[in-house]
């Protein structure tokens, strides 16, 4: 079973290791290793097309990340000070969001969306006074909305199981001792919650710095590095590929490693 | 008199208060939900019924003549159904044993260590783990090693089998998650008194481990079948345009032929296939023992 379980990870981790190794190659072909070399990189960072989609990926997932652990952060707070009836609709809601597979979360959006703005872009043209009024459209603001959507729904569900675990004890102890509902928000419940607000951050983050489909349907006139790489994929596999794709793979381990040391951090102990 | 009465009013005026925190804090959410969720399923519906408009995108109409169209993607239904209920079978048989391992064999320091190794790749991009699977099954890849050693003309890369092994990649830490949390929370006295009662090892691990996990099994499969169900990109990229999924019908219908309704009653299909499986899973979980909660990190 051992051997087995040692064959599951190589097979986990080699194709990966493969590509950051061959991302140091200095030939063009991806059979033979002729030798070590950061040209790819360089290569990769000078492309601005390249450059473009990352700084719209990290603009994108930053803000949608944010929105998601504020929005999600006061959903979990404000769901435990409702009936169990209302409480049961936001979880159906929220699990919807986490499980309704991308592909449809991404084209239910594009067409209420699109459907909006035909109403809504006449409607503002008609009371502006002049030929040049705002149009609504597909870019920056639809990918961060329906990723948020995702991002804020697995927040509110990692930041509610923390507040599930919550010692009850201290709350009512702060409250015995005169202390304003808002002293012991402050003092006892946001600091045993933040790890995992930090934790729903840095997932949001990564999940929206990773997600393909969803930004494909309503990225309208915009790119992002997803997007991108999947374009020159299609054209044909080259060592840049493997650089960009070495960057982003550290990139999220590094964040998800952070999230479950955040996580694992100021647990409560019992 | 004027005491008792001021009491009342500043408790009324404390459960308004109590109410409006409660509405200020579920608000953003509660319109997040609903504008970017419900309205968009509203929206699909309607579409669903609705017809193509001549120069692509949506006419108002009611007919079920979208529905009725759905065999004209036989193909990529059949495809999908297919290889996600094999593709989730294949991620159960290789990630039971994993968890077994990491949650009844592995020694304790570096239990969580494993388990992080397992959970790490799900949460780094699909895209790009699909990519390295490319790189490997590709021309230059297995194929140019086996024809080094005498193998010619392998094709591995856009086949169906290409994509059942980027499906496995992809999706096995998601099967190994529940199974750990069902199997690492199991009564180890049950296992000693099953032995001591003179089970073979075999028939404690079906009778006792194997029952007792199946909530995790159900977890981990539903999950993984209903993300399958959706999947566009490794059957693209893995089956090269010759093995595709509902998920690449979508993609055609709503971004290159413009046919929204029939797009829309696509998508209604899959997700009341994604239900039923949903429903199916918890009903046979909750049936074998009380559901548990998994969480994703």
């Amino acid at each position: 079973m051992r051997a087995f379980v040692v064959a599951v990870f190589a097979f986990l981790y080699l194709p990966i290791a493969l590509v950051v190794l061959f991302s140091f190659n200095a030939g063009h072909h991806a059979s033979e290793f002729t030798g070590f070399s950061v040209q790819w990189y360089g290569k990769a960072l000078a492309n601005p097309f390249l450059v473009e989609a990352l700084k719209n990926s990290l603009f994108i997932a930053t803000t949608s990340a944010l929105l998601a652990a504020l929005c999600g952060t006061a959903a979990a707070l404000g769901l435990a000070r409702v009936g169990a009836r209302t409480r049961a609709v936001f979880d159906a809601l929220l699990g919807a969001a986490i499980v309704v597979p991308g592909v449809v979360i991404g084209i239910s959006t594009l067409v209420a969306l699109v459907q909006l703005f035909g109403v809504v872009n006449p409607f503002v043209a008609s009371l502006w006074p002049n030929d040049q009024p705002p149009r609504l459209a597909l870019g920056y603001g639809s990918i961060i909305a329906a990723h948020g959507l995702f991002s804020m729904a697995l927040v509110a569900m990692i930041v509610g199981t923390r507040l599930g675990s919550l010692d009850r004890n201290l709350v009512e102890a702060s409250s015995d001792l005169y202390a304003t509902p808002l002293t012991t928000f402050r003092s006892i419940v946001l600091p045993q919650i933040m790890p995992a607000v930090i934790a729903g951050f840095l997932l949001a983050f990564t999940f929206s710095f990773d997600d393909f489909i969803v930004a494909f349907f309503v990225a309208g006139a915009q790119t992002t590095l997803p997007i991108y790489v999947f374009a020159s994929i299609r054209r044909g596999v080259t060592p840049e590929i493997n650089a960009i794709a070495t960057i982003v793979l550290v990139a999220s381990v590094l964040l998800v490693v952070l999230a479950q040391w955040q996580l694992r951090q100021r647990k409560p102990s019992h | 008199m004027s005491a008792g009465t001021g009491s009342v009013f500043s408790m009324r005026g404390n459960v308004l208060r109590h109410n409006l925190l409660t509405a200020l804090l579920l608000g953003p959410a509660t319109a997040w939900l609903v504008v970017f969720l419900v309205l968009p399923f509203v929206a699909i519906t309607v579409f669903s019924v609705g017809e193509r408009a001549p120069e692509g995108g949506y006419q108002a109409a009611f007919t079920l003549a979208q529905y009725a169209n759905l065999p004209a993607r036989a193909t990529a239904f059949w495809n999908t159904m297919v290889l996600a209920p094999a593709g989730a079978l294949a991620c159960l048989l290789v990630a039971y044993p994993v968890a077994y391992y990491l949650a009844l064999r592995a020694p304790q320091r570096w239990r969580l260590i494993l388990l992080a190794l397992v959970v790490i790749p799900f949460w780094t991009s699909l895209l790009m783990r699909t990519y390295a699977w490319m790189y490997v099954l590709g021309g230059r890849g297995i194929p140019a090693l086996l024809a080094y050693v005498g193998i010619e003309d392998v094709r591995l890369i856009n086949t169906p089998g290409a994509v059942l092994l980027g499906i496995v990649y992809g999706y096995l830490p998601l099967m190994i998650l529940p199974i750990y949390v069902s199997l690492e929370r199991l009564d180890r006295q049950l296992l000693e008194a099953s032995a001591d009662l003179g089970a073979t090892p075999i028939s404690t691990f079906l009778g006792v481990t194997l029952r007792l996990s199946l909530p995790g099994v159900m977890t981990g499969f539903s999950l993984v079948m209903i993300l399958l169900l959706g999947e566009y990109l490794i059957p693209t990229l893995l089956g090269g345009g010759k093995v595709f999924f509902i998920g690449n019908a979508l993609v055609d219908l709503f971004l290159q032929s413009r046919n929204w309704p029939f797009g829309s009653a696509i998508a209604i299909t899959l997700v009341a296939v994604s239900v039923v499986v949903l429903l199916a899973a918890n009903r046979i979980s909750t049936r074998l023992s009380g559901a548990r909660r998994v969480d994703l990190i």
